[in-house]
């Protein structure tokens, strides 16, 4: 219930934020809205032995336009990007998902970079990213890298992230006209996704389904040679290796794949 | 330690405080506002919501060193200057939205971040708008309840579309 | 007009608003000053010898004032506690702390005290404790069988009590019966989950004295149970009652855990704080509900019903509680509120190296009506016979004289059928069904299911001799102020305000000038507390009588003050005074008769039994038969619990026990793993019922007033978790019973529900 203790930086930018990940190498963890981060510190699963907020540098923050894409600060809360009237209109997808992210509570606080960099398979945000074929900006002592969405998420709760480097910003491609659709499958509303689908144009991202987001490239395939809806949504399952919990077996999360994906790609939300 | 600076419903103070000392913990013990409860370890139940900088958030879930140079508003800090209830809080006594009262400092918060977000909810938007926050007396029908009769209230529009409770 | 059966707002309510409740974590006392706080070291594994616990680590943590075992504390005398009753198997014994053996995940086994509340997090994570594993008997059928051995070797057995006598069963019960129907059905084990988990501070005064701050439904049993555990004397212990946040009958008596907060804040001599964690609460508070039911039902095409089997498995956890008797209640309420011609059951409790079960929300009774309930759909639907049309054939007629059943059960007043019409009539039952209709013949995605249920429950039980009763004490003061004392202990319902309007009617004092006091048992020494819907009806009647009774000894002195004959003396509430009659000049308030003299009655209310509350339940819900998952849209029910005293109220407590109960039939569930692992520890793991989830509820009005007290009221408080549970099942199976399904089990997880789909589609013609 009660975090190990900790030593607490606070940076004031992102250069800052670097020299001190650099002294404390793999003992810190950066710190914006905490909570991704903070639960796991509750119950001892995560114990850094310092903490470095990263919330306070406002040029982490922020949602522009920048040519074909939208860049978003890492410590943009959940709330501001369901509510950017920019993003209901050029990526509305995103905006979605970000709604679904827990609850108002959970929304006012938590980040966008920090649930990225978090990399949990069942999330929101890294199914969503990985639909739309986004990309994240990562700022280390080198300099800046983009590293693609089908390459950021390397396993369960592991992403391409180093030990001295930061999440800066989100990319994503400007299209409000792209047909989308959005799936989360859940017995309460503020619980992660049994299984969850996105679709973005004629891609398709599942979360839940395997220690990443996974795209269904067997459904994605199928649509560019002319299957229809319903029979590509049938190979969602394909090449995905769901667990199993109480929730629900093997068979069960292949069969919410099939279905959700289709729904997803029928352009429905909810 | 780390020394912080903050208000707390209105109330400027200085405090030094460990870094993991939870907001919730900063509150009840060393402010002494115990209206915030724990009522979980998972972020799940909301018994703990209050404002920070005026948005509901789940103090078991942010550190008291986080807050510093923000400005929280508990339950204790929404009551009128007479000392009479907020309109918020009234809404919850009249429709009988409490029972036991645990968990409801925090969804008195919650409903007062949400309608300064959607002043006019309908009744799925205010169940949904509640979703952080556990009831296990209530069966949450006098809450929404309550939560609407604030939304007139506060919107002072009579005139305007009322969500009808089935009851 | 009388304020009785109106919607008084709560006088409570200020200040849980504003300042919140005072809960045992939040009470400040100069007794409490100093104190220090404890926390536990407890089990990872379900079944296990203990080779041995290193605490020398954590001795030497920051801040750590002291370490305790099982040892330390049997050292000091204090023994493990027999099973609460009888006929339970006296072998299976319950330590406080651990010693040899531990029995399932969570139990307690190292107490560590530390001087401030994050370093005992800190402390208890350096305890190391060697377990040699044992295989965990996970499940009733495992300890039936043996086939994983005792929990306790010296009980030779893991059966813990039976209830009824499954050989002297009827064989031929089912004779002459043109259909059976038959079904293994789980009643599965929930979470109790108050919003406030156990907690409790305890403090030894100079004078020897321990006072214990304690969450509770009756402070008189916990004390109780304290001075058991500790080999306390009355004199020594005073309990003292917080605000509750919650309790739904997991908080009765006293844990092992507050006995040995109170026995070390003994040896160290300072106060002790304890308060444990969400995750505590779901491993350790008494979990509810496990009974896994065989139903058996039979009768005739026309939809009667002539006979009923019943046979229950009661998972107790690893050590009996309060659960291992719930069958009783359960056997009791067998036939529910339907005119069953044969009738029978039995029960075997049996240990498992789980949670211990106990009493939560119904104990006993929401399990009887979901056995009927869920038998009578069965037999509806093999027999072809709406369900509305059986209950409506089988249903007890209308009584207003008391009935006792086969069963044992003296049913006061009821008026079922009534109540079974008011509901499908409220729910627009005919409309419902055309729905349906229509969505079947379209093949709909989503299909709508309809379920019904009609109960019966008994409340305000008692086992007391001579009868179920409450005390009640009224004084009245010379400045017009009065004190109630009730020996009953609520936790949410409201008694400071109903129990003020029920004395502001008799003696006409306002309720905000009357003052409940309750939970302290130097103030209350005697009480049965809140639990089993006991409250309104005697602890309320006994404040009524105590009202009655104060103004025939007020009257006595007014005659005198007023040097008139007492029965030329007339009681006006208006004014709250005595005057002579027809000439109201001359006059005594009621407040002055106190001054020279305390004017105070103590009454006990007993009644001739406990009460029989009834309703229908209709639960509406639309299931998605692509995925499983199932969408509660309405629940209109009827609660009939006689006299309604403040409707708002009442209402509340409905709402309440409706949320609970249909959450049990779709959603909560507590689940292990084979070896006793426990899979739903935590608020994210455990599917806790959120707004998001039900619907507003339909509440129907209907009184059939008891004439076990004068107040005509029964219980509440449970009644709604009893009808909604069948109705919320019953529902879900109803929506693709189409498609050919005959059960689910509950929860009727989406998973389940799609898999009874799929199998039924398996075994249907194409």
């Amino acid at each position: 219930m009660i975090p190990a203790s900790f030593d607490y930086e606070v940076a004031d930018s992102a250069a800052h934020a670097l020299s001190l990940l650099a002294e404390h190498g793999e003992d810190a963890k950066l710190l914006a809205g905490g909570h991704s981060l903070l639960p796991m510190m509750k119950v001892r699963l995560a114990q850094p032995a310092v903490l470095i907020d990263i919330a306070r540098i406002t040029e982490l923050s922020g949602i522009k336009v920048e040519g074909d894409e939208i860049v978003i600060g890492a410590t943009t809360r959940h709330a501001e990007v369901a509510e950017s009237e920019l993003l209901r209109a050029e990526v509305p997808i995103l905006a979605y998902a970000a709604a679904q992210v827990g609850d108002p509570q959970i929304r006012h606080r938590g980040t966008i970079g920090g649930s990225l960099a978090h990399a949990d398979p069942s999330a929101d945000l890294p199914m969503t990213l990985l639909a739309l074929g986004g990309s994240v900006e990562i700022t280390g002592p080198s300099g800046v890298r983009v590293v693609g969405a089908d390459d950021f998420f390397v396993g369960p709760f592991e992403s391409a992230l180093g030990p001295d480097e930061l999440l800066s910003a989100v990319r994503v491609p400007r299209g409000g006209a792209v047909p989308w659709g959005y799936q989360k499958f859940v017995r309460r509303a503020n619980d992660w996704a049994i299984v969850g689908a996105a679709a973005y144009g004629g891609r398709v991202a599942l979360a839940s389904m395997g220690g990443t987001p996974l795209r269904a490239t067997a459904t994605e395939e199928a649509l560019k040679s002319g299957a229809s809806i319903e029979e590509a949504a049938q190979l969602a399952a394909e090449g995905t290796s769901p667990g199993y919990d109480f929730h629900a077996d093997v068979d069960y999360r292949e069969h919410l794949a099939r279905v959700l994906t289709r729904r997803a790609l029928e352009g429905k939300a909810g | 330690m780390t020394e912080i600076k903050l208000t707390v419903n209105g109330v400027t103070r200085s405090d030094e405080v460990e870094p993991r000392l939870l907001l919730v913990h900063y509150l009840r013990e060393t402010v002494g506002l115990r209206a915030a409860n724990v009522g979980c370890d998972t972020t799940s139940c909301g018994a703990c919501t209050v404002l920070l900088d005026g948005e509901s958030v789940k103090s078991c879930t942010v550190l008291a060193v986080q807050a510093s140079g923000r400005s929280v508003t508990t339950a204790e800090g929404v009551v009128e200057a007479d000392g009479s209830l907020g309109v918020v809080q009234t809404a919850f006594r009249e429709n009988h939205g409490l029972q036991c009262g645990f968990c409801t400092p925090g969804m008195v918060m919650a409903a007062t971040s949400l309608l300064a977000e959607n002043p006019h909810p309908t009744e799925q938007e205010v169940r949904e708008g509640l979703e952080g926050n556990f009831c296990r007396c209530t069966g949450y029908h006098n809450i929404v309840r309550a939560v609407l009769a604030a939304a007139d209230k506060l919107s002072g529009d009579s005139a305007g579309a009322q969500a009808e409770v089935t009851a | 007009m009388s304020i009785l059966g109106t919607r008084v707002l709560r006088t409570e309510d200020p200040g849980f608003l504003s300042t919140g409740g005072v809960y045992a974590e939040d009470v400040q006392d100069e007794r409490l000053a100093g104190a220090c706080y404890l926390h536990f070291v407890r089990s990872t594994v379900a079944h296990a010898t203990i080779r041995s616990i290193d605490v020398s680590a954590a001795k030497e943590a920051e801040g750590v004032i002291a370490v305790y075992t099982g040892a330390d504390l049997a050292a000091a005398g204090l023994a493990p506690s027999k099973p609460m009753m009888p006929n339970m198997n006296q072998a299976m014994l319950a330590p406080l702390l651990a010693t040899d053996t531990v029995r399932f995940v969570g139990e307690p086994v190292v107490a560590v005290i530390t001087e401030e509340m994050y370093q005992g997090e800190d402390a208890i994570e350096l305890v190391d404790i060697d377990y040699d594993i044992l295989p965990s008997v996970a499940t009733m059928h495992q300890a039936l069988s043996g086939e994983r051995g005792l929990l306790f070797a010296d009980a030779g057995t893991n059966v813990v009590c039976t209830f009824g006598d499954e050989s002297a069963s009827n064989r031929d019960l089912f004779e002459g019966c043109e259909v059976v129907a038959s079904q293994v059905i789980q009643n599965q084990r929930v979470a109790p989950a108050p919003m406030e988990s156990r907690s409790g501070a305890a403090a030894w005064g100079e004078d020897g004295r321990l006072t214990a701050w304690i969450p509770n439904q009756g402070a008189q049993g916990t004390k109780g149970a304290l001075m058991g555990m500790l080999g306390l004397k009355p004199d020594q212990i005073r309990v003292i009652t917080p605000d509750v946040g919650g309790a739904f009958g997991a908080k009765f008596g006293a844990d092992s855990e507050h006995a040995v907060t109170c026995w070390a804040a003994m040896q160290l001599g300072r106060p002790v704080r304890w308060s444990e964690t969400r995750m505590e609460n779901l491993l350790v508070m008494p979990h509810g509900r496990a009974q896994e039911q065989k139903i058996t039902i039979g009768g005739m095409r026309d939809g009667t019903v002539l006979a009923y089997r019943l046979e229950i498995i009661q998972d107790c956890g690893a050590y009996p509680k309060a659960g291992a008797f719930l069958p009783s209640l359960t056997r009791l309420m067998t036939p529910g509120p339907y005119n069953i011609p044969r009738a029978e059951s039995w029960s075997t409790s049996v240990v498992t190296n789980t949670t211990p079960v106990g009493a939560y929300r119904g104990a006993g009774r929401p399990e009887a009506a979901a056995a009927v309930d869920r038998a009578m759909d069965l037999f509806a639907d093999a027999a072809g016979v709406d369900p509305a049309e059986v209950r409506r054939k089988n249903l007890l007629p209308k009584f207003t004289e008391p009935l006792t059943t086969a069963f044992g059960a003296k049913y006061d007043s009821g008026d079922y059928v009534a109540g079974l019409e008011k509901a499908l009539e409220a729910a627009g039952y005919q409309g419902l069904l055309a729905e349906q209709a229509k969505r079947r013949a379209n093949g709909d995605a989503l299909q709508l299911g309809i379920g019904l249920s009609s109960y019966v429950e008994i409340t305000g039980p008692g086992g007391e001799a001579g009868g179920p009763n409450e005390n009640g004490t009224v004084e009245v003061h010379p400045d017009g102020t009065a004190t109630v004392l009730t020996g009953t202990s609520p936790h949410g319902q409201g008694h400071q305000t109903v129990w003020a309007m029920l004395v502001s009617d008799e003696l006409g004092i306002p309720i905000d000038k009357i003052t409940v006091k309750w939970g302290d048992t130097d103030l209350v020494p005697k009480g049965g507390g809140t639990g089993g819907s006991r409250s309104l009806q005697l602890g309320g009647a006994a404040v009524q009588q105590a009202s009655r009774e104060l103004l025939d000894v007020a009257r006595e002195r007014a005659a005198a003050a007023l040097e008139a004959a007492p029965s030329d003396l007339v009681f006006d509430t208006e004014t709250s005074a005595f005057s002579v009659k027809g000439d109201p000049d001359v006059s005594v308030p009621l407040s002055t008769l106190a001054e020279a003299e305390r004017l105070f009655v103590r009454s006990v209310f007993t009644a001739p039994g406990p009460t029989f509350p009834f309703g229908t339940h209709v639960a509406v819900v639309e299931v998605d038969t692509e995925t499983g998952k199932v969408f509660l849209r309405r629940v209109v029910t009827v609660d009939d619990a006689g006299t309604v005293i403040n409707p708002l109220l009442a209402e509340g407590q409905r709402h309440g026990g409706i949320a609970q109960g249909a959450a049990q039939a779709f959603l909560e569930e507590v689940v292990y793993d084979d070896d006793g692992n426990p899979l739903t520890a935590t608020f994210a793991d455990y599917p806790f019922l959120s707004a998001t989830e039900v619907p507003s509820f339909e509440l129907v009005d209907m009184e059939t007033p008891t004439s076990y007290n004068p107040l005509g009221a029964k219980g509440i408080g449970e009644a709604g978790s009893i009808g909604s549970t069948p109705a919320v099942q019953n529902a879900v199976i109803d929506a693709v019973s189409h498609l050919g399904v005959t059960h689910i089990d509950m929860p009727t997880s989406p998973q389940r529900v799609w898999r009874a789909i799929n199998a039924a589609n398996g075994s249907k013609e194409a």
